[in-house]
């Protein structure tokens, strides 16, 4: 039979992404179309009729709002649902509807014209201000804008009339894809978005497959269109041949053998075939992916990114509010580790500050932020530990790059202790702390670094993007950022051993653990912990049960003496085949 | 009429939660309600109106009430300022 690889050569009705989600489906797409609206201009003339429409619209749009919010308060916290409700509230506006109907017999022009020119007034408003979060403000408002128009031409819902299809859009608004979970989408595929993108999130929470950043997928697929989505590789064939097709189904049939096979992991250790045991933890980005961390045989959760928290709300939540969030993640994977990472803002995530910082990867983010903004920092704090009762949320520290950081944040964690013991708060004095080891100069102290707290966490994606010095968002040299480039073998080999001669345990929870062919390679360094998206955790377990441990340390030091990347890629390649070990993208 | 100069003192500022809350108290009352920031005047009875203030922590905002029940609402709704949205 074809490789993959060999189909996806041939095919010529190919669209190349990035694999966000792990599967593979054939059906129909179904175009989300955010298009560009028409607003009509025209005169009216009879104005009590204009009035009729645009009551008749509000009231429709109310009544899917409502629809929305009741959604929403399901799948999100209740309070994060305040975004809709203060959409609600809009089309209550007294001043707002007032405004809109004088302008109608005044100006005798189309509703649609008066409601869009008058609801952009308050978004220009709102865009002008310099905080970063009021231009997410303003495109909440535009969600609502949008919506009354659209009623307003009498358009259908296009939410309403999705099921079972692949849904393919330029990008997915949380609004939107909170609808989707409920409308059993088969697919995402996004035209742009990267990994951590909203539409990746969601759909590896929903166990769904999905191409992402394909650039121009809605340019290239109408309503309508068969689609096979390739979530494995991020590949989409569009009206796919009757070959392609049956080669396809025979993968999907092989994929639920291996998926039936692996439900049979879910209790079982990730322990290699003599006895080494790997902890298996989970990436945990939105509160619902919480189900399959424990569907999928999870220990606990290795990261939880609080910075989600931000990006869903478009604003800072309150302590207690922050508290409630991590308590109840931390009773529904109790008595399993909860380890919350405090806020990695700045560099690419989140815009924290309205001026641009030349160099914002070298620049105030990760815990340099937050020493900068004691108030938010000591805010978050003061949540962890008032979600600490149950004695398993751990706390980590981004972006350290010197001992002085760890040293002045303990300082204020422990200012945060001694108010809530003043205040008779109940939480885990002992509350573990740790750090992410992403920059070099972390890496090079790791032993030092590694005395002053109880554990630490590798994040590749940083780790490389810095050993490298290479943006992997940029294409012109993206191709130097080299997942198994000697230097990142060698650097994560240090860390590894600096650690252990320390005492300290050491996980790794980047893109790198998710990739099969680096599996071996982290095992033999001696990685304690892995750190990945529930939805491939069953498929990592798979690997390493499949692993002798002494082979793989060989392994490790033989990539050790490497002076290319290719050196390496083949001898991992090598180690699979020597040893019959099968990537789950040749078992499919 | 009435007026009462308040300030900011939650950390997250007036974000759309209170914002909501604010214009859903004003409503209770018949009086005329305006939040005035930085030469801008808001009418506070308008939800989408105040979602415009960029008020972070620290920002002080003149409240104007006027009308039969001007003293309640300004009692009101100053307080709910006063406590920080209830987010202290």
């Amino acid at each position: 039979m074809k490789s993959f690889i060999q189909i996806y050569k041939e095919a010529k009705n190919k669209i190349v992404g990035i694999a966000a989600a792990p599967g593979i489906v054939i059906t129909k797409a179904y175009l989300f179309n955010k298009e560009k609206i028409e607003i009509n201009n025209g005169e009216i003339t009879d104005i009590e009729e204009a009035k009729r429409n645009l009551e008749e619209a509000i009231a429709k749009s109310k009544k899917e709002l409502n629809k929305i919010f009741s959604l929403a308060k399901e799948k999100m916290e209740a309070t994060r649902a305040a975004i809709f409700e203060a959409q609600l509230m809009i089309l209550d506006d007294p001043v707002l509807l007032s405004n809109i109907n004088l302008r109608i017999e005044k100006e005798r022009k189309q509703p649609e014209y008066i409601v869009n020119d008058e609801i952009s007034k308050y978004q220009q408003l709102m865009i002008l201000s310099h905080e970063s979060y009021m231009a997410e403000r303003a495109s909440d408002i535009e969600d609502i804008k949008n919506r009354i128009i659209r009623n307003l031409q009498k358009k259908r819902w296009q939410s309403k009339i999705i099921s079972d299809l692949i849904v393919i859009s330029e990008n997915l608004t949380p609004a939107d894809t909170i609808l989707f979970s409920r409308c059993n989408v088969q697919g995402f595929i996004t035209d742009h978005g990267g990994l951590t993108s909203h539409a990746a999130i969601i759909s590896r929470s929903l166990n769904i497959p999905a191409v992402v950043g394909t650039h121009n997928a809605t340019k290239h697929i109408k309503d309508g269109d068969t689609l096979i989505v390739d979530g494995f590789h991020g590949y989409i064939l569009v009206n796919p041949s009757q070959d392609q097709i049956d080669y396809f189904n025979n993968k999907i049939e092989k994929l639920s053998e291996l998926q039936a096979g692996l439900k049979e992991l879910k209790d079982k250790p990730a322990t290699t075939t003599d006895g080494r045991e790997i902890t298996m933890l989970a990436n945990v980005d939105v509160t619902g992916e919480i189900d399959l961390v424990i569907t999928n045989g999870a220990q606990g959760i290795g990261l939880y990114r609080t910075e989600q928290v931000l990006e869903e709300l478009g604003e800072f939540p309150s302590e207690n509010e922050q508290a409630r969030i991590y308590s109840n993640l931390s009773a529904r994977v109790y008595p399993s580790p909860l380890t919350i990472r405090a806020f990695d803002i700045g560099g690419d995530k989140f815009k924290f500050f309205a001026f641009d910082e030349p160099n914002p990867f070298l620049g105030l983010r990760g815990i340099r932020l937050l020493l900068e903004n004691i108030t938010l920092f000591k805010t978050q704090i003061r949540a962890v530990l008032k979600a600490s009762k149950n004695k398993n949320i751990e706390y980590m520290l981004p972006m350290v790059s010197t001992i002085s950081e760890i040293r002045r944040a303990k300082q204020l964690i422990e200012e945060c202790k001694k108010e809530l013991i003043q205040e008779k708060e109940i939480f885990d004095k002992n509350i573990k702390i740790g750090i992410m080891i992403e920059v070099p100069s972390a890496a090079l102290m790791t032993y030092e670094l590694a005395l002053e707290v109880d554990f630490l966490s590798i994040g590749t994606n940083d780790l490389i993007q810095y050993i490298m010095a290479v943006d992997r968002g940029n294409d012109l040299v993206s191709d130097l950022y080299q997942e198994f480039h000697p230097s990142v073998v060698r650097t994560l080999y240090h860390i590894v051993k600096e650690a252990d001669r320390a005492h300290k345990t050491v996980s790794l929870c980047g893109e790198m653990a998710a990739d099969t062919l680096a599996i071996p390679l982290l095992v033999g360094i001696g990685i304690h912990h892995l750190s990945i998206s529930p939805s491939i955790l069953p498929y990592t377990k798979r690997i390493i049960r499949s692993l002798s441990f002494e082979k793989t340390k060989k392994l490790a030091e033989a990539c050790l003496t490497c002076s290319t990347e290719k050196e390496i890629t083949e001898k991992l390649d090598k180690f699979f085949k020597d040893n019959s070990i099968t990537r789950t993208r040749n078992i499919i | 009429m009435i007026e009462k100069k308040v300030k900011i003192v939650n950390q997250a500022g007036l974000h759309t939660r209170p914002a909501a809350t604010i214009v859903k108290l004003a409503a209770k009352y018949r009086c005329e309600f305006v939040i005035s920031k930085d030469g801008m005047n808001i009418n506070g009875k308008s939800i989408i109106g105040v979602m415009t203030l960029a008020a972070e922590m620290g920002s002080e905002l003149l409240l104007t009430f006027e009308g039969e029940d001007e003293q309640q609402a300004a009692d009101e709704i100053s307080d709910y300022f006063n406590r920080g949205f209830d987010e202290l």
